[in-house]
C-alpha cells in the first residue's frame, strides 16, 4: 500500500507498540496481559509496517531469521524449566530471585518470567513467519 | 530422581528445538540429532535399570504433588516403551543421514523426527490422562508434517485420510476424558483408579471406556478403524514411515493397556468378548489384506495391521482371563492359573510391540534400500536381488522369517507367549486365528522373496518402470531420487544390519526381555503398585476410608479387579 499517512503513522507507531507490548508482558503475572498477548502485540505492530513497507522490508527490520527465532523463543521456554533442574528442584519449578533497583525499590524476579517471554518469543516469531509468508506469496 | 523420568522427553525436546535454531545448516542439524539420538539408549537404559531396582519412577512437575499437579511416572510397562522409542529413533536418525533426500533434510526432518520421539516418550511417561492426550496431539502434529514432507501427490492424498481420521480420534478421546472428569472430577490416571469404583454409573463407565477403546483403536488401526494405515503408510519414504511402524500405533496399545487396565478392569472383563473379536478380525483382515498386494510398502503396511492385532491379543487375553474371575473369584486352583495367565498375556503384548517395532522398522529400511536400488518396490518390476545383492537379501530372509514367527527368532517367542497364555485362559478361537494368521504371514514374507529376490528380473522392467513415471508425470527431480542417486547406501545398511542382529539377539536372549516384559504383566495385573508409588500414602488412606464407609471391599491385597468385578458384596463377607 503506497500511502504516506500510512507510512509516517507506522513509523511512528511501531517502537510505541513494542513499548506497550514490553509493558503488557512484564505486568502480565498478576493482572491481565503477558507473553501472549505481548507478542501478539509485536507482530501486529511490524504487520502494520509489512503493510506500509512491504513484507521484504519488514523482514529486514526483524535482523533475525524467523524459523531460528521460533527455536530460541521455545529454547528460552526450556530453559526457564531447566533452571529449577539446576537449581535442585523439579523441572518447571519456579524460582524468585529479589534484588535491590535504584528509585523502584526491591524486584522480584523469578523463572515464570523468563517461560513469560519464551512465549512472547514465540508467539511473535510465529504470528510474523506465517503472515509474512502469505504476503510475500501474495 | 525426578529429572531421570522427565528426561527421555527433555532429551529429544531440547534436540528438536535446537535443530530449529540451526535451520540453515543441514550439518549442525545432523550432528544435534545424532548425538540426542545416541543419548536416548543411554538414558532409557538408565532409565530401566532404576525402574527395575527401585520400582515405578515419578516426577511432580513443577513440584506440585498429584493428583493436583501433572506427574510422570515410569513404571514397568512405560519404561520398556521408552526403551523401544530409544531403540527406534537411533536406528531412524542414522538410516535418514543415507536414504533421506536433500530437500526433505532441508524442510526440517531432524526437528520434526526429535518432536514426534519427544510426544512419543511424552505419552508413555504420561501419569495423567490429559497430558496424555496433548501429547497424543503433539504427536499427530510432527506426524502430519512428516508424512506430507515433500508435499507429492500421493503423499498429500495418504495424509488427508490420516489426519481426518486421527483428528476424529482426539475428539473422541476428548469426549472421554470429558466425562470421565464429570463423574469423578479428576485426570490423574491412578487417582481415576481409586476412585472410578466408589462411583456408581455402570452405564456411564461402559460409554467412556468405549469411547477410549475407539479413540485409542483408530490411533492403533485396530479393525474396523485401520483404513488410515494402508492409505497413508505406502507414501512417505521409509525413512519417514519406519518410524512410525516402529512406535505410533504401539502408543494406542499401550493407551488401552494402560488406561483399562488402570482405570477400567472391570469393562474390560465385561466386554472380553469384544475385545476378542477385535484382536481376532485384525489379524485376519490385515494379513488378508497383505496377500492382496503386490508393493512391498502395502505389503508391510497392511502387515503392520495384522500384528497389531497381535499386540491387542494379548489385552484381549488378559480381559478374558479377568471376565472368568470375576464369575468365579473363589481362591481354588484356576484362579492362579487364569491370574498367571493375564500376567503372561500381557507379557506377550510387550515382547510382541518390542518384537513387532524392530523387525517391522527393519523390514521398511529394507524396501527403502531396494527402492534405491532399483527405483521401484513394485513386485512385479523386481526380481534376482538374491543374485546381486546377496547379503541385503541375508538381511531381509532373517527380518522376514523373524517376522513370521520363525522358531529362535524374535518373532516366534513373542507368538509363543501369546499362544500360550491364551491356551491357558482357554480361548481356543482367538489361538486359532493367531496360527491361522501365522502361516499367512509366511507366505506373505515368501512372496517378497520369491518375486523380489528371487525370480530373474522381467526383461520389460525398465520400460515399465519409465511407463510408470510417465504415468506419475515424469519423476519428480529431487523428490524421489532413482537407483542410489543422492543417496549413501552403507549409512542406510548399517542400521538394517544393526536391527537385524538385535532381531537375532532378542530372539536368542529371549529370558531376560522375557523377564522384563512379565515384570511388566505383573505391574499391569496388580495396579496398587503404581497407584501407591503416585499418591500420598495419606491421600489414599482417606480414599480408603470413604471406600469402606461406602460398604465396598478395601482396594489392598493384589485382588482389585477381582473385588471390583463383584457389584453386590455382602456386608458379611468383606473377602
Amino acid at each position: 500500500m503506497n500511502s504516506v499517512i500510512l507510512r509516517t503513522a507506522a513509523r511512528v507507531l511501531l517502537p510505541l507498540l513494542v513499548i506497550f507490548s514490553i509493558i503488557l508482558l512484564l505486568r502480565g503475572h498478576n493482572v491481565p496481559g503477558g507473553g501472549f498477548v505481548g507478542g501478539l502485540l509485536v507482530a501486529s505492530a511490524v504487520v502494520l509496517y509489512a503493510m506500509a513497507e512491504g513484507p521484504r522490508k519488514a523482514r529486514a527490520i526483524m535482523r533475525i531469521d524467523l524459523q531460528v527465532l521460533i527455536g530460541i523463543g521455545l529454547l528460552i521456554g526450556l530453559a526457564a524449566g531447566l533452571i529449577g533442574v539446576a537449581a535442585g528442584e523439579p523441572f518447571m519449578a519456579g524460582l524468585w530471585f529479589e534484588f535491590p533497583a535504584p528509585g523502584l525499590g526491591e524486584i522480584k524476579v523469578g523463572t515464570p518470567l523468563l517461560f513469560d517471554i519464551g512465549v512472547y518469543v514465540t508467539v511473535l516469531a510465529v504470528c510474523l513467519h506465517m503472515i509474512l509468508s502469505l504476503a510475500e506469496d501474495a | 530422581m525426578d529429572l531421570l523420568v522427565a528426561s527421555p522427553i527433555l532429551l529429544h525436546l531440547t534436540a528438536g528445538l535446537l535443530c530449529v535454531v540451526a535451520w540453515k545448516s543441514v550439518p549442525a542439524q545432523r550432528v544435534i540429532s545424532i548425538v540426542a539420538a545416541l543419548l536416548g539408549p543411554l538414558v532409557a537404559g538408565l532409565l530401566l535399570v532404576t525402574v527395575h531396582n527401585s520400582g515405578p519412577q515419578t516426577a511432580a512437575l513443577a513440584g506440585w504433588p498429584a493428583p493436583y499437579g501433572i506427574v510422570l511416572v515410569g513404571d514397568a510397562v512405560s519404561v520398556i516403551m521408552v526403551a523401544l522409542v530409544a531403540v527406534v529413533g537411533l536406528a531412524v536418525v542414522v538410516y535418514a543421514m543415507g536414504a533421506l533426500d536433500k530437500p526433505r533434510e532441508r524442510a526440517g526432518y531432524h526437528p520434526l523426527i526429535h518432536l514426534l520421539l519427544t510426544a512419543v516418550n511424552g505419552a508413555f511417561l504420561s501419569g495423567d490422562v490429559f497430558n496424555m492426550y496433548v501429547w497424543f496431539e503433539v504427536m499427530l502434529l510432527a506426524s502430519f508434517v512428516l508424512i506430507t514432507l515433500g508435499g507429492t501427490r500421493g503423499q498429500l492424498e495418504g495424509a488427508i485420510k490420516y489426519v481426518t481420521l486421527n483428528l476424529l480420534s482426539s475428539v473422541l478421546f476428548l469426549s472421554a476424558i470429558g466425562l470421565l472428569y464429570g463423574i469423578v472430577g479428576t485426570l490423574n490416571l491412578a487417582d481415576i483408579a481409586v476412585k472410578l469404583p466408589l462411583v456408581d454409573a455402570p452405564g456411564l463407565k461402559a460409554v467412556i471406556a468405549m469411547l477410549f477403546l475407539v479413540a485409542f483403536g483408530i490411533k492403533a488401526a485396530l479393525f474396523p478403524f485401520f483404513f488410515w494405515l494402508p492409505a497413508s503408510y505406502h507414501t512417505p519414504p521409509p525413512a519417514i514411515i519406519a518410524v512410525f511402524a516402529g512406535v505410533l500405533t504401539k502408543v494406542g496399545i499401550y493407551s488401552i493397556l494402560r488406561v483399562f487396565t488402570l482405570c477400567f478392569p472391570q469393562q474390560l472383563a465385561e466386554f472380553a468378548d469384544v475385545f476378542v473379536w477385535i484382536a481376532g478380525f485384525t489379524m485376519v483382515v490385515g494379513v488378508l489384506g497383505a496377500a492382496a498386494q503386490f508393493e512391498m510398502r502395502r505389503i508391510l503396511a497392511f502387515h503392520s495391521v495384522s500384528q497389531v492385532g497381535y499386540m491387542f491379543m494379548g489385552i484381549a487375553i488378559a480381559g478374558v482371563c479377568l471376565a472368568q474371575l470375576a464369575i468365579d473369584p473363589a481362591g481354588d486352583e484356576q484362579t492362579g492359573v487364569l491370574r498367571q495367565a493375564a500376567v503372561v498375556a500381557v507379557a506377550g503384548t510387550m515382547i510382541f510391540m518390542l518384537h513387532h517395532g524392530v523387525v517391522k522398522m527393519n523390514l521398511f529400511f529394507i524396501s527403502g534400500i531396494v527402492m534405491k536400488l532399483r527405483g521401484t518396490a513394485e513386485l512385479k518390476h523386481l526380481g534376482d536381488l538374491y543374485r546381486t545383492h546377496p547379503m541385503l537379501s541375508l538381511l531381509f530372509m532373517v527380518t522376514a522369517m523373524s517376522l513370521a514367527g520363525i522358531p529362535v527368532l524374535s518373532g516366534f517367542w513373542a507368538k509363543l507367549v501369546l499362544v500360550r497364555a491364551g491356551l491357558d485362559a482357554g480361548a481356543w478361537w482367538l489361538v486359532g486365528a493367531a496360527l491361522f494368521v501365522g502361516s499367512l504371514t509366511l507366505f506373505s514374507m515368501v512372496k517378497i522373496w520369491a518375486e523380489a529376490f528371487w525370480k530373474t528380473t522381467p526383461a520389460d522392467a525398465d520400460k515399465a518402470l519409465a511407463a510408470h513415471d510417465e504415468s506419475q508425470g515424469g519423476p519428480v527431480p529431487g523428490v524421489e531420487p532413482r537407483a542410489g542417486q543422492g543417496a549413501n547406501l552403507t549409512l542406510m545398511t548399517i542400521p538394517a544390519a544393526a536391527l537385524t542382529v538385535l532381531a537375532v539377539a532378542m530372539g536368542v536372549g529371549i529370558a531376560p526381555i522375557y523377564r522384563a516384559a512379565e515384570r511388566a504383566g505383573e505391574a499391569v495385573m496388580n495396579p496398587d503398585q503404581y497407584i501407591e508409588a503416585v499418591l500420598d500414602a495419606e491421600y489414599l488412606e482417606r480414599l480408603d476410608e470413604h471406600r469402606a464407609a461406602l460398604g465396598l471391599p478395601p482396594r489392598r491385597g493384589g485382588a482389585t479387579v477381582v473385588a471390583e468385578a463383584d457389584p453386590t458384596p455382602s456386608p458379611e463377607d468383606p473377602s
